[in-house]
């Protein structure tokens, strides 16, 4: 009979459905917004968050109890719940708006996400998130999630070992003049940086047992949260363009297009 | 014996509008070794936009915060300087500096924004902090206005990797606007040795048991400019090898040019260059005077963080890589050998 003293890991995985990281985004002539009739895909940091945790279970086996995968989105943001769970993510839960609806800013999905957690009845142990979504490059979500629960945060990570036994986890992450580790207790709000892994592509079995996988379907009312963003956005623009100059024939043609522009070499 | 207080009824919208004094901004000073972060710099300058009163705040070890506090009272544009030293706060742990704030920013706090740069240190606390505070922050931002008739500010910030601009404004009902600012974007503060700003020393606010310890710091060493300050910028792309290589060909370059060292992210993920070297739409953002990419070929999100230099050279082996669309002077060549004959060149006229 195994002790029953190790507490297993609940991972609860947000992601985000994006435009894809190589569309080439047009600013729609209203200056309202952006041309979002392009390819979507999972934000990829949420990507490098659903492989850690599924790397995770690889590793700690019996110790991770469930993945579960949530996003906040209209009805097209299910695919993106199906990839992840080809991936390796047991359940999702898909939070519908309208896609008509204001994007939703981190503070409201921070709150929201409280809210999935609190109503977890199993608890969780460690959210994994990217530290950014790549169309609002905010970087906050993952933050405001941990000072809402008033929980331990490991941000940028680059490297993440859990220890279910201590109830702790030792992080990486990637600060501004190199690296630093820090020791959190769980739970822990854990956001992703680009080095921590690189995400596998589900295979097609993965793909097909994952159409059987449960999605719960909630509205924000369901959780209470009202997710009308505070911040208006009132105009989006092209930033300033910039228009390649022309080639030179050789590196003295460089240099003397160097000097032109005040650019001389410092004195050893 | 009872003491009659008068109560003044003050409506909760009341609060959240301008009085006549103006705004009144909290900006987190960042250091190391003594030294003020050009980063927190930066957000002073903008800090100062908003137009009234603007309060350092600096964090840290008793040992370190002295010195700082005396350097701080002489920059330009700080009308008096907080701060509060402990132990606890020798590494800014987001958990540990966060009770410290809430206390200065709770109800009846005066001030009305909280600044700071947009490094991964302040980053990681200011959401953080507002959330706990029920307030919206606004990230990365390149430019402010502040209305105080209407006490709305709106900012402009990059999205999608800097391929649009948004406005965003913070309604008057947003009673502290917190917000982080791209150091390329505002010039760093200077010291003004006219200045004596007024300091306060505030108690910090101990956490038992905090959740997170710090382990270790590993910063990497160099006599180069700080790649986020630096005027000048030589960077290098997967084109270049491997890591001795990649040494090897740039140094001799920046070392002529009195540049830091940059890579793309390609460059970092095969280890040519180490992770606090990455330009990029998730790494370093940099404005230098100029920027030499020397086999990068210029992918949207390396661009993100280097559109923005006042001169931009490549040297690329491939005339259709997307870097000679935004550089003012290309040159296609293979960089072995158009390298150290630039650097050859380069030394003569020294």
């Amino acid at each position: 009979m195994r002790p029953s003293a190790v507490r297993l890991l609940n991972i609860l995985v947000p992601i985000k459905r994006t435009v894809d990281y190589a569309v080439k985004i047009r600013v729609n002539p209203d200056q309202k917004g952006i041309d979002l009739n392009v390819k979507h895909s999972m934000n990829p940091f949420d990507e490098i968050a659903v492989e850690e945790a599924v790397r995770l279970r690889e590793k700690l086996k019996d110790e991770v109890k469930s993945i579960k995968v949530v996003t906040i989105g209209p009805p097209k943001a299910a695919e993106t719940l199906r990839t992840a769970l080809a991936m390796g993510a047991d359940s999702a839960i898909h939070i519908e708006v309208p896609d008509s609806a204001p994007a939703p800013e981190p503070l409201g999905v921070a709150k929201a996400l409280r809210a999935v957690i609190q109503r977890e009845k199993e608890g969780v142990d460690l959210v994994i998130l990217g530290k950014q979504a790549i169309d609002d490059d905010a970087g906050q979500t993952g933050q405001m999630l941990a000072g809402l629960l008033d929980w331990a945060q490991a941000t940028f990570a680059s490297k993440v070992v859990v220890d279910p036994k201590k109830k702790e986890a030792e992080v990486t992450r990637e600060i501004d003049g190199g690296l630093e580790e820090l020791r959190s207790r769980l739970p822990l709000v854990i956001t992703t940086d680009l080095r921590l892994n690189e995400p596998r592509y589900a295979s097609l079995p993965n793909i097909m047992k994952a159409k059987k996988k449960p999605i719960q379907k909630l509205t924000p009312a369901d959780l209470e949260v009202d997710l009308t963003p505070i911040l208006e956005t009132i105009k989006v623009a092209e930033p300033p363009k910039r228009v390649g100059g022309g080639k030179v024939g050789s590196v003295d043609e460089l240099i003397a297009k160097l000097k032109e522009a005040g650019i001389t070499p410092v004195k050893s | 014996m009872l003491r009659l207080r008068r109560v003044v009824a003050v409506s909760p919208l009341y609060r959240g509008y301008a009085t006549a004094t103006g705004p009144h901004a909290l900006v987190l000073l960042e250091h190391r070794a003594g030294v003020i972060d050009s980063g927190s710099l930066s957000a002073l300058s903008a800090a100062q936009q908003l137009g009234g009163q603007v309060t350092g705040l600096v964090l840290g070890a008793p040992e370190e915060v002295k010195d700082v506090v005396q350097s701080a009272k002489r920059l330009k544009g700080l009308t008096s300087v907080l701060h509060s030293s402990s132990q606890l706060y020798t590494h800014i742990i987001p958990e540990v500096v966060s009770p410290l704030l809430e206390k200065l920013l709770s109800d009846n706090t005066l001030y009305t924004h909280v600044v700071s740069a947009h490094s991964s240190s302040a980053k990681s606390i200011l959401p953080r902090v507002a959330a706990r505070l029920d307030l919206p922050a606004v990230s990365d931002i390149t430019s402010l206005e502040h209305d105080n008739a209407s006490n709305t500010t709106t900012f402009t910030r990059p999205i999608y990797a800097g391929n649009a601009i948004a406005t965003v404004r913070a309604p008057g009902s947003t009673r502290v606007k917190f917000f982080t600012v791209r150091s390329t974007a505002f010039k760093a503060s200077v010291v003004d040795e006219s200045v004596q700003a007024e300091e306060k020393a505030v108690d910090p606010v101990p956490v038992a048991d905090p959740p997170t310890q710090h382990v270790r710091t590993d910063l990497t060493k160099s006599d180069r400019p700080d790649l986020g300050s630096a005027s000048r910028v030589v960077s290098g792309g997967r084109a270049l090898k491997n890591a001795e290589t990649f040494k090897g060909t740039l140094e001799p370059l920046a070392d002529v040019l009195g540049a830091a060292i940059g890579a793309s992210r390609a460059a970092v993920d095969a280890g040519y260059a180490d992770n606090s070297l990455q330009v990029g739409q998730t790494g370093k953002v940099v404005a230098p005077e100029l920027y030499l990419a020397i086999g990068i070929s210029g992918a949207i999100q390396h661009l993100a963080g280097m559109k923005d230099s006042k001169l931009i050279a490549a040297i690329n082996k491939d005339p259709e890589a997307p870097i000679f669309q935004v550089a003012d002077v290309g040159l296609v060549a293979d960089l072995y050998e158009a390298v150290p004959e630039l650097v050859e060149k380069l030394k003569q006229q020294a």
